[in-house]
């Protein structure tokens, strides 16, 4: 089963008079475990269609699956529900809640989005962790830790869900060469140890040359895509 | 619940100074409502039992229209054999009713053989009376105080032994003239000097009944007034509407009313200091529940400001609008806790304190009165949930806005 289908999707913002079609009567198709890269210069649409994806910004036509089912018309609390269990998000700028620690930051969706229990719980954040390489970073306080490891504990929140699908809008855009690579071959390792599907919104070419499949958008059209999944 | 408790304690202790200087505010507010409420409390009680235990009973009865002449002490409206008999046997029968006491109230002169001046006198039973009013033994500051007074003997109120210059076992001289116009006097032994209190009859002296009755060469056994003690202040109302049910349709042969009925609060002008300093309480409050609500309206308002970007994050990762809104709430309610935890200990502290120090205060011309604070754990109760919930509805519009927002636009918020 394909973890994202769009068929005819459009999205228009009204502001007074003025209409702006952001998305316009867009297809594609994305396979689980895919590591895809939605590029494009400013303005093309980019954030548009993760926002939609990401269930945060409803399309105003056309249909949109996400892990099977069609997130068109979810309410506010049905979205935020949908999100939680089965949507991981990485931010440009980390995004990490600075009153928790490391180890809660991770912990949160579970604590307060799923409800797992104690002991379950530490133990899938103890393993989340350890597989972002911060195990033993989990008593700091984001403030105390670098901006590559707060991109590793934003993976790791995203991935802490056992989530089918990460969206990440530049999350290379705040860090240095050397630890965007990182951050990126942490999130090709992930991909591949628990077969999550990556969606990126970038500009970074580092990210856009290690993405399986890229799609090219510009005034809201798909122009093209390169790699497995179809357009 | 715990988690969201959680949270939110550590997103207070995030801006610790604003949480601090916010919880002050709320604590001076719950200091001064507790302060004021157990001092005017304190100081009510402490007069309305001085009246009612030292001079007034709780209520009264008295022939109709004696009460709207009681300046001029009028004898021809006493109430009579059959009339005391009614009021007697309905007193008797009502289980509230602890203790009553028959006065007669007279005015006369007053001579200690070199001066002459006016004197108002109740003339009471000793036994009755102070069985009516306990504390009014407690008044007398010069001379034996058991037993009250016996036959011929006069406690004499403190001005008028100051102005006259008279002492205890002095003998003075009372001349009254009765309800036919003739004048007769008797000689009386001083017993005691009277404390003066505040009200109507503060200042009254007091001589035996039947003292009274020689004086006024009352042939019948005639009573001016019937003083009531209660066997439970709180039970007045429901007395009060069971005496007036009963006396009140008694009608005479003329077919107009026998009797009239009062209590306290209509007989003492205290009452309207009383209902005064309860304005002033609510006055009070209401000050403490703006302060409340502006402080915590503010300071959530400015959290959910400062915090737009993080609660776009927690949205977005799933958090449900319910579970933003109970965060913020539970801000709210935390600060408010918090003040009115810090707010009350101070204050029983306080209230301690000033009963240890025996502060004392000065009232009309009464010296030397004893603050005794106290506060009930009702009020107490009342104002903490007054506050706590003041400050859960003043966070809850922001906690609404909160909830309400846009993930995107909050995400794009800097």
């Amino acid at each position: 089963m394909s973890v994202v289908v769009a068929r005819q999707l459009e999205k228009t913002y009204v502001a007074g008079d003025i209409a702006v079609q952001a998305i316009q009567g867009v297809d594609f198709t994305i396979e689980p475990a895919s590591f895809v890269s939605f590029v494009g210069p400013s303005g093309s649409g980019k954030s548009t269609l993760l926002n939609m994806i990401g269930c945060l910004d409803p399309p105003t036509a056309g249909s949109l699956q996400v892990v099977g089912k069609d997130i068109s018309n979810l309410n506010r609390q049905q979205a935020a529900r949908f999100r939680g269990e089965h949507i991981g998000f990485v931010f440009q700028d980390f995004n990490l809640i600075p009153v928790l620690t490391v180890f809660e930051n991770v912990e949160y969706p579970l604590l307060m989005v799923q409800n797992w229990p104690k002991e379950k719980r530490t133990a899938r954040v103890k393993e989340l962790l350890e597989a972002v390489g911060m195990g033993d970073q989990g008593h700091k306080f984001p403030s105390q830790i670098s901006g590559g490891q707060k991109q590793r504990v934003a993976v790791a929140r995203a991935l802490v869900t056992n989530a089918s699908l990460v969206l990440a809008d530049e999350p290379t855009a705040n860090l240095d060469r050397t630890t965007a690579n990182h951050v990126i071959e942490l999130m090709k390792k992930m991909r591949d140890e628990f077969g999550t599907t990556f969606i990126f919104s970038t500009h970074d070419p580092k990210v856009v040359n290690n993405a399986e499949t890229i799609f090219t958008l510009e005034d809201g059209k798909l122009l093209q895509s390169e790699g497995g999944n179809h357009v | 619940m715990f988690n969201i408790f959680k949270l939110a304690l550590r997103n207070l202790r995030r801006y610790l100074r604003r949480t601090l200087l916010t919880s002050t505010l709320i604590t001076l507010g719950v200091v001064a409502v507790l302060l004021f409420v157990s001092i005017s409390g304190s100081f009510k009680s402490m007069m309305i039992g001085q009246i009612t235990d030292s001079m007034l009973g709780h209520l009264q009865v008295h022939r109709k229209g004696y009460l709207a002449s009681i300046d001029s002490l009028p004898l021809d409206r006493n109430m009579k054999g059959k009339q005391i008999q009614v009021v007697k046997e309905t007193l008797e029968e009502n289980k509230n009713v602890a203790a009553y006491s028959m006065r007669i109230k007279l005015g006369a002169m007053f001579s200690n053989y070199t001066e002459t001046t006016n004197i108002r006198l109740n003339a009471v039973n000793p036994e009755q009376e102070l069985k009516t009013v306990p504390m009014l033994a407690d008044r007398i500051i010069k001379g034996k105080k058991e037993g009250l007074l016996a036959k011929g003997e006069i406690l004499v109120p403190e001005l008028i032994a100051k102005g006259m210059n008279v002492k205890i076992n002095d003998s003075i001289v009372l001349v009254a003239t009765n309800k036919d116009g003739s004048v007769n006097g008797q000689p009386f032994v001083v017993r005691g000097i009277l404390e003066g209190i505040s009200g109507p009859g503060g200042r009254d002296g007091i001589i035996h009944i039947d003292d009274a009755r020689t004086l006024l060469r009352m042939e019948d056994k005639e009573v001016s007034e019937i003083a009531i003690r209660l066997a439970d202040i709180q039970a007045m109302d429901n007395v009060f509407a069971g005496l007036k049910n009963k006396l009140g349709p008694l009608k005479n042969k003329m077919d107009k009313p026998v009797f009239e009925v009062h209590t306290w609060e209509k007989l003492s002008p205290f009452f309207n200091i009383a209902r005064m300093i309860d304005l002033m309480t609510l006055f009070i409050k209401i000050m403490l529940v703006a302060i409340v609500l502006v402080s915590i309206m503010n300071v959530m308002i400015m959290a959910v400001y400062e915090r737009i970007n993080e609660i776009g994050t927690i949205a977005a990762i799933g958090t449900t609008p319910n579970k933003i809104l109970s965060l913020f709430v539970m801000e709210g309610f935390l600060l408010g806790l918090l003040g009115t935890l810090i707010g009350v200990i101070i204050s029983l502290v306080a209230i301690v304190t000033m009963n240890i120090s025996q502060i004392s205060f000065d009232f009309g011309r009464q010296k030397g009165l004893l603050l005794s604070p106290t506060i009930g754990a009702t009020e107490v109760i009342t104002i903490s949930v007054i506050v706590i919930g003041i400050a859960v509805l003043a966070s809850l519009q922001p906690a609404w806005k909160a909830a309400r927002m846009d993930p995107i636009t909050a995400l794009r918020h800097v």
